[in-house]
């Protein structure tokens, strides 16, 4: 298992300078000129060329990548001009807002998804089954930020069940203290319930609109897999078997159709941090995904290339895990891989 | 029953028995305004290099200056706004311009700094030197009122200050009421300066100053917390005593906040938000017609077909105005079309032209008889109101014969495109803080090219007439340079004005006290809840 582990991370090394090297180049190449926008209005040509100097713009590109990996070496990403504080500060405490935004979004869409995939396969042609392709397609065709605003409208505006859409927390709370990062987890743990209670009360929106873009792929996913699986020689045994239709759906079939939902799991986590950033936006989340979208207006380079180079962690790190589930969840290929 | 409020009159009834006790409470939500905003500042230090727009709120309510501009209401009400000529002692008790009009000696007030330190005339002269030579905007701003170098400043005592002026500029003294020359405690910063002579980097993160409010707790693109600073003598001691500014990007959950009632004031809402709040009546909208503000069409005039004055001339006589304020400015603007055939003595001001396809034509056809294809160009933040404007400038130009391309620009990257001043057609809106028509034509029109001079206009007349305007004692000099100048303009349109836009807020109708400032960011100061 460790060894597992060490190959798979040393391989990722190469994935990783190469993360670097292309995000370094990339924000070079795109247009935009970081120090004029920064001058502010009104500002002289003089002005301007004094910002590029003092932000080392005006050397030569292989001199300044020199400087951006030394710099990363030593654990520095470098200073944000739009928000003016070093890029790692800003990621340490946005990510874990990012984080559980979509962990509870996801979380939402497994505990909705799984029974209504499992229930469509099981009874094909059914009510469910056509609630499955209902939700599902209303889920891949609406656009985040479209469901976001409705939810607003809806739960916030015109019902009034919902508190204002201002963030993490009411504006009279103050955030539990950091533990985690995730305000759910380290209001429970100081044991403030008022403070939990709000902020469960702020991310339900949010996570409502990520749990719907993502129940659609999971639904279909546990669908088909499903369908596989009941069609297969070992679960007509298990019935023939007599056994009762629970086992043989749940313990049976079910194990052995997560693989592909686990793979998709996976894939949707990552579109979900994508999604993350219109949510980001109409929810004032205070997360990485709208940090680094402001930044890129602004050809504000740091955050961009600390953005994406946290995001090919996150990546790596996902992807290691799946593997590791796969293992663990059907023991054959835990020991093709070793 | 006994309310905060009534808590408080009785404290002040009877300031023996309550007012300690009053003042050692928590503020309440009575006592707190919820602004939301787009975005929030990068900095502290709106003199450091890069500071965004929202600093100027925070130099605004955390720092003072030596002057003030002196609030005067707002002609169609709803507030107060600033006159620019009259100007207010904040940390000056008393100055008097030597009889020469070379130089201005300034007596402090007894204030001190949230340190508790008392304001010396070191002080001031420190923070004045360190925006002359911080270099970036701060020291821009400070040469636009001929403040440019540290020997200007000189301390006679502890109270006294005395500045010596390079020239005779009458933007000199209003220049020191803008957010830019604000008062540092230096020996604080200094001492944690980290040898930095400007203690730049520790500025741009703590607040060392003397202002009515201070900071509290700084999340950056997150939210600001501003606290009253209870000890601010400098004028009348603000009502609100907690200040919550959260970052809320989508302008659509701002206006939500607003109509629900969840926040009590926001900035920066699209011109069509604005006047469905006012039509639908539930929140205040106050508006102000930004001073020395407008949306203009630059024309370039040294490269692609606008270099033919005829054409610049068909552009004003076909831009849809009406239609332009209706569409994409909801009505919250002035129209800048229509005006008298001799200007007047202001700036913006409606240009003589008016919707006349006719004349269009012919001017077209006798300078471009096949008509010719071309870009305009805009900056992607301003898209709510641009975007309809250059579809509607697209439109009323195409039976012309010329064909628009229609480029939409991210603000970095507009920057670089208008500095390289190539592009035949921009739409841009340019506002001066200081409200003299010749400062925006220096800025704009004028032979220095600066960036802002996106038609790359040059004309040695048009110089000679903007710096005499610019430095002249003489009332009726200045009245007929100007006229002089705007006429020349009018004529020979770099810019076609389009529409002065409307500075709007929204607030909820408990909230008073509303006083706009040329810098365009909230002050808290006068500002009433309930």
């Amino acid at each position: 298992m460790l060894r597992i582990l060490v190959d798979r991370l040393l391989t990722t090394l190469p994935a990783l300078a190469g993360v670097v090297v292309v995000c370094f180049l990339l924000t070079r190449v795109l247009p935009g000129d970081t120090a004029a926008y920064f001058a502010g209005p009104a500002a002289t040509p003089q002005a301007i060329e004094q910002i590029r100097k003092e932000l080392g713009l005006d050397r030569p590109v292989p001199e300044q990548f020199g400087r951006y990996v030394t710099e990363l070496a030593r654990g520095d990403l470098g200073q944000s001009l739009t928000t003016g504080q070093p890029v790692l500060a800003d990621l340490k405490s946005r990510l874990p807002a990012s984080a559980e935004l979509t962990l509870f979004g996801l979380v939402l869409a497994l505990v909705v998804a799984l029974p209504l995939g499992i229930l469509a396969a099981v009874k094909q042609g059914s009510l469910a089954d056509h609630l499955c392709r209902i939700v599902a397609t209303a889920g891949v065709s609406l656009p985040v930020f479209f469901t976001g605003l409705l939810l607003v409208y809806l739960f916030y505006f015109v019902l009034g069940w919902s508190p204002a859409p201002l963030g993490r927390l009411d504006s009279f709370a103050s955030a539990p203290p950091t533990l985690t990062g995730f305000y759910l987890l380290d209001s429970l743990a100081a044991g403030e319930v008022e403070t939990f209670r709000s902020a469960l009360a702020q991310i339900a929106l949010p996570g409502l609109t990520l749990a719907i873009f993502a129940l659609a792929p999971i639904a279909r996913i546990t669908r088909a897999s499903m369908l596989a699986v009941l069609g297969a020689d070992f679960v007509r045994t298990a019935r023939a078997a007599g056994l009762s239709g629970r086992k043989v759906v749940i313990t049976y079939a079910f194990r052995n159709a997560v693989l592909p939902v686990v793979t998709t799991l996976g894939m949707v986590f990552s579109f979900l941090l994508g999604a993350n950033v219109l949510v980001e936006k109409v929810f004032a989340w205070p997360g990485v995904g709208s940090y680094a979208v402001e930044a890129l207006i602004a050809s504000d380079y740091a955050p961009v290339q600390g953005f994406v180079l946290a995001m090919a962690i996150l990546y790596i790190v996902l992807n290691l895990l799946i593997d590791l589930a796969y293992g663990l969840i059907d023991p054959r290929v835990g020991s093709a891989a070793a | 029953m006994i309310t905060r409020r009534t808590a408080i009159a009785a404290g002040l009834a009877a300031p023996l028995v309550a007012t300690g006790r009053a003042g050692a409470q928590a503020p309440t939500r009575a006592e707190t305004l919820l602004l939301v905003q787009e975005y929030g500042p990068n900095s502290l230090d709106m003199q450091g290099i890069g500071a965004s727009q929202p600093v100027n709120g925070v130099a605004l309510n955390c720092y003072d200056r030596l002057l003030r501009f002196k609030p005067v209401p707002i002609p169609s009400g709803g507030g107060n706004q600033v006159s620019m000529t009259e100007l207010e002692g904040e940390l000056a008790e008393s100055w008097q311009v030597a009889p020469d009009g070379m130089s201005c000696t300034f007596k402090l007030r007894d204030a001190t700094f949230h340190s508790g330190r008392p304001v010396t005339a070191k002080d001031v002269k420190w923070s004045l030197d360190r925006a002359v030579s911080i270099g970036g905007f701060a020291t821009t701003q400070m040469a636009a009122g001929s403040l440019e170098k540290p020997e200007q400043f000189v301390v006679v005592d502890d109270k006294t200050l005395r500045i010596d002026f390079l020239r005779r500029d009458k933007m000199t003294m209003p220049n020191l009421a803008v957010t830019i020359p604000f008062v540092i405690d230096s020996e604080l910063a200094v001492k944690n300066g980290g040898g930095d002579p400007w203690a730049k980097d520790w500025l741009k993160n703590n607040v060392a100053g003397s202002g009515a409010y201070k900071v509290e707790s700084w999340k950056p693109g997150v939210e600001t917390i501003y606290v009253r600073n209870d000890a601010w003598t400098q004028g009348p001691l603000p009502k609100l005593r907690r200040i919550i500014a959260r970052d809320i990007a989508s302008p659509s959950t701002r206006r939500a906040l607003m109509e629900k009632g969840d926040a009590d004031i926001s900035y920066g809402l699209p011109p069509k938000d604005f006047k469905d709040l006012i039509d639908a009546g539930r929140v205040k909208v106050v508006g102000v017609p930004i001073p020395n503000g407008v949306w203009g069409l630059y024309l370039n005039t040294k490269t692609g077909p606008f270099t033919d004055v005829r054409l610049r001339q068909a552009v004003a006589w076909a831009v849809p105005y009406e239609k332009i304020l209706q569409a994409s400015l909801f009505g919250r603007g002035v129209d800048m079309s229509g005006g008298p055939e001799t200007p007047t003595v202001a700036w913006p001001q409606p240009f003589p032209y008016r919707v006349d396809p006719q004349k269009a034509k012919e001017l077209v056809a006798a300078a471009a008889p096949g008509g010719f294809t071309t870009t305009l160009l805009f900056d992607a933040g301003n898209a709510t109101v641009a975007e309809p404007m250059s579809v509607l400038i697209k439109e009323a130009l195409a039976p012309l014969g010329i064909t628009v391309e229609i480029q939409k620009v991210p603000g970095s990257n507009f920057r670089g495109e208008i500095a390289k001043k190539t592009n035949p057609m921009v739409l841009n809106r340019f506002a001066g803080w200081l409200d003299f028509p010749d400062y925006y034509l220096f800025w704009t029109m004028h032979g220095n090219n600066s960036i802002f001079n996106i038609a790359s206009y040059q004309n040695p007349e048009l110089d000679k007439l903007v710096d005499a305007a610019r430095f002249t004692d003489d009332k009726a000099a200045y009245d007929r340079d100007v006229v002089r100048f705007v006429s020349l303009v009018e004529r020979e349109l770099p810019m076609v004005p389009i529409a002065q836009p409307t500075h709007d807020v929204a607030m909820q109708k408990t909230i008073g006290g509303y006083q706009f400032q040329p810098c365009r960011e909230p002050d808290f100061r006068y500002l009433t809840k309930g």
